[in-house]
């Protein structure tokens, strides 16, 4: 029963998002755009002595990207839950469906569907604009499943804070940790190569780990992968407690 | 600067038409003369034109066909004196919610170009007026409806305005607000002589208030005179009979048909009929349902209303008609969103 | 300027000072995030200062212009919701009513944009000199930078106005954002014209307006006084508000159909 309510909450998404641009489109430009942006605009910094990644900057950058369009992907969802809540729609699936976490998942497997456009785009820019991809089909496998997992993760929590704000005044509460986030990490150089207090915190930031793997695998030289991927499992984890914690207080608020 | 009042102070519109581009003909071909010192109600359904006709004569909306004349000033060619002759409440209560009452009556006061030292008298008096001294130094955002109405029509009479629009000034407001609005601009038209223009939903407003109304339906005039004239238009007063046992119902109905047309009951086991000769049927009606020996709980004489003048005009119940309008647009939403 | 025109300057220029201020959503965000991505990215980029050719040493002091274009950024979005939210609630319609001008409207409107202009100018340059950012022009440098800071604000704030004037809807408006997001992206944000080496990236940025105003404040800040950056930075900030101010007078008028 949890499925079927979870694939009719996706359908309904996922119908919503293809059938108007408008909810599509950001998704997949800005994803686009940053590449463009970071990989066009800051090749030189491969330049900088100390850079040694051996995939060239736009490999380099499209993984932060990939990860950034994941996350973001995952508030662009939350921003849709709060909608829903504005509006009164949500209050449909809590009297219609018998299992509510199943409409959490129906959110999270849209916002998936949503992302694997985004990411199949993405890849495809990436390879015309020339990306050099040194690792494998198991690597690349590795890749896009920490993005997965990233997706899910971020889901989570945007749809947390939005079962918690039920308003789409939330917007900001969603967006601005995520970027805090994936800002105070590796964004531009390796992390050997920063100094200072952005070392110190990127080397606590569990995306740094996701990062570093995801180079890892995008140029075939794995790394730090069960440090990743056990950082990529527990995200979720601990954002589905936030998340049923968020869908209590909705149920509760009436 | 006081405003200026032209020869007349009321209003006159003749063949006034109103096209949107690719959109319906909003106003089509309105004519209308109100008196200096008159309510004239404007009374119609969401959707008839009402609003439409008030941004046109309150030159915030060009014509696209016809003219008028407001305070004397054409509303075409002579915008600026219209504007310094008439106030406007319009249907959104079009206020900053991030200022307060009193920081509202200072920017209007100083827009119509009052004496420094004026500002603050005319706004002390008004927010008086209008009962919102005590809340003039809070932030609009945090006042009820009733209130932000109330800071809506002092505001339209910063200048004495000679002429006043007010677009359903009552919409959404609770019994008591509406009532004081009432009393307020009774009170403007009575005592101080300003027209007022009022354009309207609801029945017993245009009933209570207007010196005449203007039914208005599809952006026509379909019925203007006094609520007592028009009613007597119509003429006919309704009976409704509700039987003590509800299952006679329908025979009440079939005692009641040869008397008039059948209308909408109250209750819902009542039943209602049009009598065609008038309140000297109500006898004949008792008697024959006393000649059916059925038990009457109840038995009521309506005299007509504005509802049963704008079904006589359009064959549509005004009450309905906003609902049905409502039901047309949501179709049309959902269509669109489809 | 007439007496009738000056008191309705005056009190639009006060209303919307007000309004701002009373707005902690627009003032905070248009503070703290450009700082917050000052500190990242001169953390994050600061080994971009060997590269052959780089201007500075310092990629705080070179980075510490991009915060002022950001704040020019939420002029655009702050002037233009609150010029959308008054047409959608009906406030125009009553500004309309009264012998208001439409210059009086535009001028009044932008006067928030001035006050935030000066606050943003002065946060971003006293934080950056105290995270330890170069100015060389010194203390009449500063000056300029927080006059060439308030142009651009309110040179942008009034695109925010057209915006505004066009749709009549702040959602629309809140949409530019990613636009104006874009267009500063595509500049000489993060390292100097003349080290950005993928081709179709140089030729967008050096057409690029913003790379210039970014320019003008760097000539400050690395340099001391080049006259031919500011000048350029000034005369740029100077033709985007004219161009601007007319668009959004037509706009207007437009918008305001009265007679």
């Amino acid at each position: 029963m949890t499925r079927k309510i979870a694939v009719a909450v996706a359908w309904r998404s996922i119908h919503n998002f293809l059938s108007n641009p408008a909810f599509l489109l950001p998704g997949i430009l800005f994803p686009l755009f940053f590449f463009v942006a970071f990989a066009g605009g800051l090749s030189a910094i491969a330049g900088a002595p100390g850079f040694d990644f051996p995939n060239g900057y736009t490999a380099f950058q499209f993984v932060f990207v990939l990860l950034q369009s994941a996350a973001f992907g995952g508030v662009f969802t939350g921003f849709g839950i709060a909608r829903d809540f504005e509006t009164g729609f949500s209050r449909r699936y809590l009297l219609a469906a018998s299992n509510r976490g199943g409409i959490v998942a129906g959110y999270a497997l849209a916002a998936l569907v949503r992302a694997l456009i985004t990411w199949t785009i993405l890849t495809a820019v990436a390879l015309v604009a020339g990306m050099d991809v040194g690792g494998s089909g198991v690597d690349l496998f590795g890749l896009y499943g920490l993005a997965v997992l990233v997706n899910l993760a971020a889901t989570l929590w945007a749809a947390g804070v939005a079962m918690r704000v039920r308003s789409i005044q939330g917007g900001p509460l969603m967006q601005f940790p995520t970027f805090l986030v994936l800002f105070l990490a590796p964004v531009y150089v390796p992390l050997e190569l920063l100094s200072g207090w952005i070392h110190a915190v990127a080397s606590v930031n569990p995306v740094t780990a996701l990062l570093e793997a995801g180079r890892g695998f995008i140029s075939g030289e794995a790394t730090q992968v069960a440090l990743a991927f056990a950082v990529a499992v527990v995200l979720p984890v601990v954002f589905a407690l936030w998340a049923r914690g968020g869908l209590k207080r909705a149920e509760a608020a009436g | 600067m006081t405003a200026e009042t032209g020869e007349r102070a009321g209003i006159e519109a003749e063949g006034l038409v109103r096209d949107f581009k690719n959109g319906p003909r909003a106003v089509d071909g309105i004519d209308l003369r109100v008196a200096s010192g008159e309510i004239y109600g404007f009374l119609g359904p969401n959707g008839a034109g009402k609003s439409t006709t008030v941004l046109m004569l309150t030159t915030l909306l060009p014509p696209t066909a016809g003219t008028a004349r407001v305070a004397g000033f054409d509303i075409a060619a002579e915008g600026p004196k219209v504007r310094s002759a008439i106030g406007a409440a319009l249907q959104e209560a079009a206020l900053d919610p991030l200022l307060s009452g009193r920081e509202h009556m200072r920017l209007q006061t100083a827009l119509h170009g009052l004496a420094r030292d004026e500002r603050a008298r005319r706004s002390d008096e008004l927010l008086a007026r209008v009962g919102l001294s005590e809340a003039a130094e809070r932030k609009v955002g945090g006042y009820s409806g009733g209130m932000k109405r109330r800071l809506d029509l002092a505001l339209a009479l910063v200048h004495r305005p000679r002429i006043l629009f007010l677009d359903e000034p009552t919409t959404g407001l609770d019994i008591q607000s509406r009532t004081a609005l009432w009393d307020e601009v009774a009170g403007l038209a009575a005592n101080e002589g300003v027209t007022v223009f009022l354009t309207t939903q609801y029945l017993e407003e245009a009933d209570a208030l207007a010196d005449r109304v203007g039914i208005i339906d599809h952006g026509r005039i379909v019925a203007e005179g006094t609520p007592a004239e028009l009613k007597a238009e119509i003429g006919r007063p309704t009976v409704e009979a509700v039987p003590r046992d509800p299952a006679d119902q329908e025979r009440v109905a079939e005692v009641l048909s040869p008397f008039g047309e059948k209308t909408g009951a109250t209750r819902r086991t009542g039943a209602s009929v049009r009598l065609e000769g008038g309140e000297s049927q109500l006898a004949d009606v008792v008697r024959a349902l006393d000649a059916e020996a059925i038990a009457i709980e109840q038995l009521q004489l309506h005299a007509p209303s504005l509802d049963d003048v704008f079904l006589a005009k359009t064959g549509r119940s005004l009450e309905g008609a906003g609902e049905e309008e409502a039901e047309a647009d949501s179709e049309e939403m959902e269509a669109v969103e489809a | 300027m007439s007496g009738a025109l000056r008191v309705q300057v005056g009190q639009l220029a006060r209303r919307s000072v007000l309004r701002t201020l009373r707005q902690p959503a627009q003032i905070v965000p248009a503070l703290v995030f450009p700082l917050f991505l000052l500190a990242v990215n001169s953390g994050g980029l600061k080994d971009a200062t060997n590269l052959p050719g780089f201007p500075t040493d310092s990629y705080l002091t070179f980075a510490l212009a991009v915060p002022f274009m950001q704040g020019a950024l939420f002029s655009v979005m702050n002037t233009g919701t609150d010029l959308a939210r008054d047409i959608e609630t009906g406030f125009l319609n009553r500004l309309a009513l009264t012998p208001l001008r439409g210059a009086a409207l535009l001028s009044g409107l932008l006067a928030g944009s001035v006050v935030l202009g000066v606050v943003q100018a002065a946060t971003y340059l006293t934080v950056g000199l105290v995270a330890g950012a170069e100015l060389a022009a010194g203390a009449g440098g500063a000056l300029v930078i927080v006059a060439l800071s308030v142009t651009i604000t309110v040179a942008f704030g009034t695109i925010g106005l057209f915006a505004a004037l066009r749709t009549g809807s702040g959602e629309a408006v809140q949409g530019l954002f990613p636009l104006f997001f874009v267009f500063l992206f595509l500049s000489s944000m993060a390292l100097p014209l003349e080290l950005l080496q993928t081709d179709w990236f140089h030729a967008v940025a050096s057409a690029n307006p913003i790379s210039y105003l970014l320019e003008a404040f760097r000539s400050l800040l690395i340099e001391g006084w080049d006259a031919g950056a500011l000048a350029l930075g000034f005369g740029i900030a100077a033709a985007i508000l004219a161009i601007g101010m007319f668009a959004a007078s037509t706009a207007l008028k437009t918008r305001l159909v009265r007679t």
